[in-house]
């Protein structure tokens, strides 16, 4: 990914000397071209067009906006409640990323999202497995069914 | 500076300080220290994060671009989820007990925790 970034870079420096027009006007032409380029060169490349993973990472942002928006609103129910009659605990939940930087992201993820927040991660022979608080544990399947459907899924699609 | 805006300013400001109340008044009411982090890692940092939004828009709209609060946004947004876990994690480690109504622990058994 990020070498086609700098290829596009190139080509848009490429086609400023063409011009000998050394303006921000010419570059962004430039690399508008350089991106038509690579997408018809896509075939080249080992990993898929960036511009599908630009796209992923922004979906990933505005659904942590949603979510985070939810968390306080939940949060912001049980606070306000009268009787404290939640159930709080600690669950585990088997995570299918590998990478470091992919289990960090998740879990400051999960710890933004409603009610659950991670308490540690073991490492496994094979995976890595996480330890969320919940602060209502009845949902906590519900919770791990969301998380696996959305962060999980959308951190595999950057990741692609 | 036109009526629109100055409301769109208001609503972030206000929200931001409803949501940084209520996340006192959960520090306050929680029963442990689990569900207590909850209050404080979330609420503050929505809370937090809307006040600075709302005086990026004020001062954007009388001519400043601060992209400095903008920068703040980001750190906050970076850092208040690790500072939550690493709390918890701590307190997990040195033997704090879970609320009595807690209804599972899996993690039990499975990290040494000092008493």
């Amino acid at each position: 990914m990020a070498f086609q970034i700098l290829l596009n870079f190139f080509i848009a420096f490429v086609w400023m000397f063409l011009k000998s027009d050394y303006s921000a006007a010419t570059f962004s032409v430039g690399y508008l071209m350089g991106l038509g380029m690579l997408f018809l060169m896509r075939r080249f490349f080992e990993s898929r067009f960036y511009l599908g993973k630009v796209w992923s990472v922004v979906y990933l942002i505005l659904l942590f906006i949603k979510e985070l928006i939810m968390a306080n609103i939940d949060v912001l129910k049980i606070v306000l409640k009268p009787k404290l009659d939640f159930q709080p605990g600690i669950f585990e939940y088997r995570t299918g990323l590998k990478k470091d930087w992919e289990v960090t992201l998740l879990s400051n993820l999960i710890t933004l999202t409603p009610g659950t927040l991670v308490v540690d991660v073991l490492e496994n022979d094979e995976e890595k497995v996480l330890y969320i608080h919940a602060i209502h544990v009845p949902d906590a399947d519900e919770a791990i069914d969301g998380i696996k459907n959305s962060f999980e899924r959308a951190i595999l699609e950057v990741s692609r | 500076m036109t009526g629109i805006i100055e409301f769109i300013v208001l609503v972030f400001i206000v929200i931001g300080a409803f949501f940084t109340v209520v996340s006192a008044f959960g520090i306050i009411r929680l029963p442990d220290l689990y569900t207590r982090n909850h209050a404080a890692s979330k609420s503050a940092t929505l809370g937090v994060m809307s006040v600075l939004i709302g005086t990026f828009i004020y001062f954007y709209a009388s001519g400043h671009s601060n992209t400095r609060l903008v920068l703040a946004i980001i750190f906050i947004f970076l850092t208040s989820p690790v500072g939550g876990h690493l709390i918890n994690r701590a307190a997990y480690y040195t033997g704090v007990e879970l609320w009595g109504k807690s209804s599972r622990d899996d993690l039990k058994g499975k990290v040494p925790v000092k008493k």
